[in-house]
């Protein structure tokens, strides 16, 4: 038997005659965790899916043990012991997990009827495998993200997954919780499992990969060794450049308050949360994966209902119902969840633009179309957009581009204060250079910011004042040189700060 | 990449905007085909007949589409007719009858004012069960509309309104510059609620609850408020539906009018290009629709089809008409590669 599991051969992909995937030919080693790096758009998703049988290639041969295979459905690719988890977790909330395990692969007794006691008793044992504390008869809907990625993992091995593909496991895990799954992965590594990791975060990838390969514009750059490769080359031959400072200098705000919170409360969510918040400067909002930070921003905005707390905008108290009222009052909020709650995916860039600050066109009841195409035009410039033109719907762009038009709708209102939701979220390094780059202007330009992260090296590369939240509560705030991962990690874990 | 789409050309891109001008096309072959297969087709008289007889129902449509837009959907429309219709007439006798100071035509005038108030009351009643009662636009509509027909019955005892106006009659049948009223008045809204769906704030807004509703509301829009007005606008279109067909016939079966009007407007909407998930759709593309319809019922009637297997007929255009849309969209790619995740309400 040869070292290859999987090898690929001349992979290339076309859609709608746009190559995305060109002549990628790889070895994918038994046992090991191979990492797939590149900007959004360089083809690695492709280069999954491929593998799982979501898209049949156009051109190019696979193999398996050394023999050549035909992938044409995701259920081929099971039979071939090839899963993959998606970024989007694939799993049934309404039934539990051990259905959710077998789903679509279920025991049965003689006579047809399913043998739940089976189910239940194979999938605590995969779990059990896991260390993963998980009844199998809970349903899914009570399960954490982690939990459910788990519960994605053990599904995988129901089906004796020979190689594993995970797009982007950790976007939405904690540190904490990152950990463990690493931890977990090294243990299917133990056991001859084979696992591809595909991950925007370089450190993770070099933490826990033994070999990457790097992707930019649909053709393999290199597969290497991660020892061998430091994480500044890695973005070198992602992005195929040197990229300059990724982050413009810090600034601090000025002397007055632009927003003042005082005792916000959302029972059961966010207790008694104070802060001042100062035109022009950046406030970073740091705390792990269900500390309250969105739901502060939710909070401020109207959308949840608070039992208590005061807002003041420039002094004056305001009274937030709503959106609309939030709006009214200088306050923009650009969403975490940008197709869920922040852009129309099915309708034009123009249209999205100007979603929010509509009122600014209207001209006797119509819209002044071409006034709206100008500001639609001048955003296109000045954040680099790209796309074909103004009327191009939002799904045929790329996410990095977006997220750029998701934030030139936030800003349209001209608000005085910006409440940013993880704007980088899975966005390549360029485009996020972009953002921060956008954010930084806004602060010059006397706009107060607060910008909410789970990522710190961002909040600390940003942010001269950063607050950090633990279960729903300021647990503390941070500032000038102690604006460090140690200080923000130890409030966010409970180590220092009341809660 | 973003998003997963199935190899097949022309692009993407290029059939969704060829899909904006499919109904058109769609009109224009069945025009043709039906010239060459009847002489009778071209005549003048003919044409004005399908106009009028499609004019109706093709009023509905046009408030349809911005309920369908917004992500609902309204069935009670056709009961909704019979309704306010007869309670039009009822009006308008009793007006007439007690020799009301300003004669006929104020009589008319107040059946006019009392058919628009009441159809927009109905259709804030379904709007409001939907939005702030949070019931499904399916089992709201479906429930008033067997409401408001069983209301029609138990006024009109099952059987007949009858109009004691001749000028409500004669306003019926009449015709300005060469067309029938109805198709004038057909036109008129179209290009009013086009300009209202394409150009206003409000179209807009409509547009966006569709396509998501939970961004439209982060994004500043008084959701519930927005969804309300469409049913409202579908009841002030039954509104003047309902006098324009009871003047043209001068009375009203409570029984038979406005049945099956729910299907001829979902119909001409769906085959007009609006999809029923909501988000876009065009009020010229449902005229269209509308007259698609009305041509095919025309051409069934002149080839002497029987009037029974008429619904066959209609029933499979419009799930050919959604075929052909998500043919044209995704190439008959099987929906696991080309689908995306749709935002459910």
């Amino acid at each position: 038997m040869s070292a290859a599991l999987v090898r690929a051969e001349g992979i290339t992909k076309e859609f709608s005659s746009v190559p995305v995937l060109h002549d990628v030919t790889v070895e994918i080693r038994r046992g090991e965790i191979l990492g797939i790096i590149g900007e959004n758009g360089a083809g690695k998703s492709t280069f999954l899916k491929i593998l799982a049988g979501i898209h049949p290639p156009t051109a190019g041969r696979l193999f398996l043990d050394g023999r050549e295979i035909a992938i044409r459905t995701p259920l081929d690719a099971k039979r071939a012991g090839i899963v993959l988890i998606p970024q989007e977790l694939n799993l049934v909330a309404d039934l539990n997990v051990a259905e959710n395990v077998f789903l679509g692969n279920e025991l049965r007794r003689r006579g047809g009827l399913l043998d739940r006691r089976a189910m239940v008793a194979r999938t605590a044992e995969l779990l059990a495998s896991l260390e993963v504390q998980v009844d199998p008869e809970e349903k899914i809907a009570a399960l954490s993200v982690a939990q459910k990625q788990m519960v994605e993992i053990a599904k995988a091995l129901a089906f004796d997954a020979r190689l594993l593909v995970m797009d982007e496991p950790t976007t939405v895990l904690t540190r904490r919780e990152i950990g463990l799954l690493f931890a977990r992965m090294r243990a299917l590594q133990a056991r001859g499992v084979t696992l591809i990791y595909i991950s925007h975060k370089l450190r993770e990838v070099k933490e826990i990969c033994d070999r990457v390969m790097v992707l930019r514009d649909g053709r393999l750059i290199c597969l290497e060794e991660v020892a061998a490769l430091e994480i500044d080359e890695m973005v070198r031959r992602m992005v195929g450049r040197e990229l300059s400072q990724v982050f413009p200098p810090r600034r601090p705000g000025e002397a007055a308050v632009a927003l003042r919170v005082e005792g916000l409360t959302v029972p059961g969510v966010i207790e008694d949360v104070s802060f001042e918040l100062r035109r022009g400067e950046i406030l970073g909002l740091a705390g792990l994966g269900g500390s309250g930070r969105t739901e502060v921003a939710e909070a401020i905005i109207g959308v949840r209902r608070t039992t208590r707390g005061r807002i003041e905008v420039e002094g004056r108290p305001v009274a937030i119902r709503g959106p609309h009222d939030a709006v009214r009052a200088g306050i923009s909020y650009l969403s975490e969840d940008r197709q869920g709650s922040g852009i129309l995916v099915s309708q034009e860039l123009v249209k999205n633009v100007s979603l929010v600050s509509l009122a600014r066109y209207l001209r006797a009841f119509l819209v002044e179309r071409r006034r709206e195409r100008t500001q639609a035009q001048h955003y296109v410039q000045l954040f680099s957009i790209r796309t074909p033109g103004l009327d191009e719907r939002l799904e045929f762009l790329s996410g990095g581009n977006q997220q750029k038009v998701s934030l030139a709708k936030s800003i349209d209102t001209e608000p005085r204060i910006l409440i940013a939701d993880e704007p980088t979220r899975g966005i390549d390094v360029a485009a996020k250079r972009d953002i921060y780059r956008l954010l930084h202007e806004l602060a010059a330009r006397g706009v107060a910011c607060l910008f909410i992260s789970s990522e710190l090296e961002e909040l600390i590369g940003m942010c001269s004042r950063v607050l950090v939240m633990r279960e729903g509560r300021v647990a503390g705030q941070v500032e000038g040189a102690a604006v460090t991962e140690e200080e923000i990690m130890s409030f966010a874990a409970g180590v220092k700060g009341e809660a | 990449m973003a998003i997963a789409l199935p190899a097949a050309r022309p692009s993407l891109r290029t059939r969704l905007r060829a899909l904006n001008f499919a109904p058109l096309v769609a009109l224009l072959v069945l025009f043709v085909i039906s010239a060459v297969a009847s002489p009778y087709f071209l005549q003048p008289q003919n044409l004005l007949n399908i106009l009028r007889q499609v004019s109706y129902s093709g009023i509905i449509a046009l408030g349809m589409t911005f309920v369908i837009i917004a992500g609902g959907i309204d069935l009670s429309v056709g009961s909704m007719m019979a309704l306010v219709g007869a309670l039009a007439i009822a009006l308008l006798d009793r007006a007439v009858d007690h020799g009301w100071a300003g004669g006929e035509p104020a009589a008319i005038g107040l059946a006019w004012v009392a058919a628009l108030a009441l159809g927009a009351l109905l259709g804030l009643a379904n709007g409001l069960a939907v939005t702030k009662g949070r019931i499904a636009p399916f089992i709201v509509t479906l429930g008033t509309m067997a409401v408001f027909r069983s209301l029609t019955l138990y006024l009109g005892d099952a059987g007949e309104f009858r109009s004691s106006s001749g000028a409500y009659g004669d306003m019926g049948m009449s015709y300005l510059v060469g067309l029938p009223t109805p198709v004038w008045i057909w036109i008129a809204l179209a290009a009013l609620l086009s300009t209202l769906l394409n150009d206003t704030a409000y179209g807009r807004h409509v547009c966006a609850v569709g396509s998501n509703e939970k961004v439209a509301q982060y994004s500043a829009i008084a959701v519930d408020r927005v969804r309300t007005w469409t049913y409202v606008i579908a009841g002030q279109m039954v509104g003047v539906s309902a006098v324009l067909l009871s003047s043209r016939l001068n009375s009203l079966s409570s029984t038979n009018f406005g049945k099956d009007f729910e299907l001829d407007a979902i119909a001409a909407v769906i085959i007009g290009g609006t999809p029923m998930s909501g988000g876009r759709g065009s009020i010229w593309g449902t005229v269209v629709g509308a007259i698609i319809l009305g041509i095919i019922n025309n051409m069934l009637n002149m080839m002497g089809v029987s009037p029974y297997l008429q619904g066959t007929v209609k029933g499979l255009v419009i799930i050919a008409a959604v075929f052909i849309q998500r043919k044209l969209v995704f190439g008959g790619a099987p929906r696991a590669a080309g689908g995306r995740a749709r935002p459910t309400r």
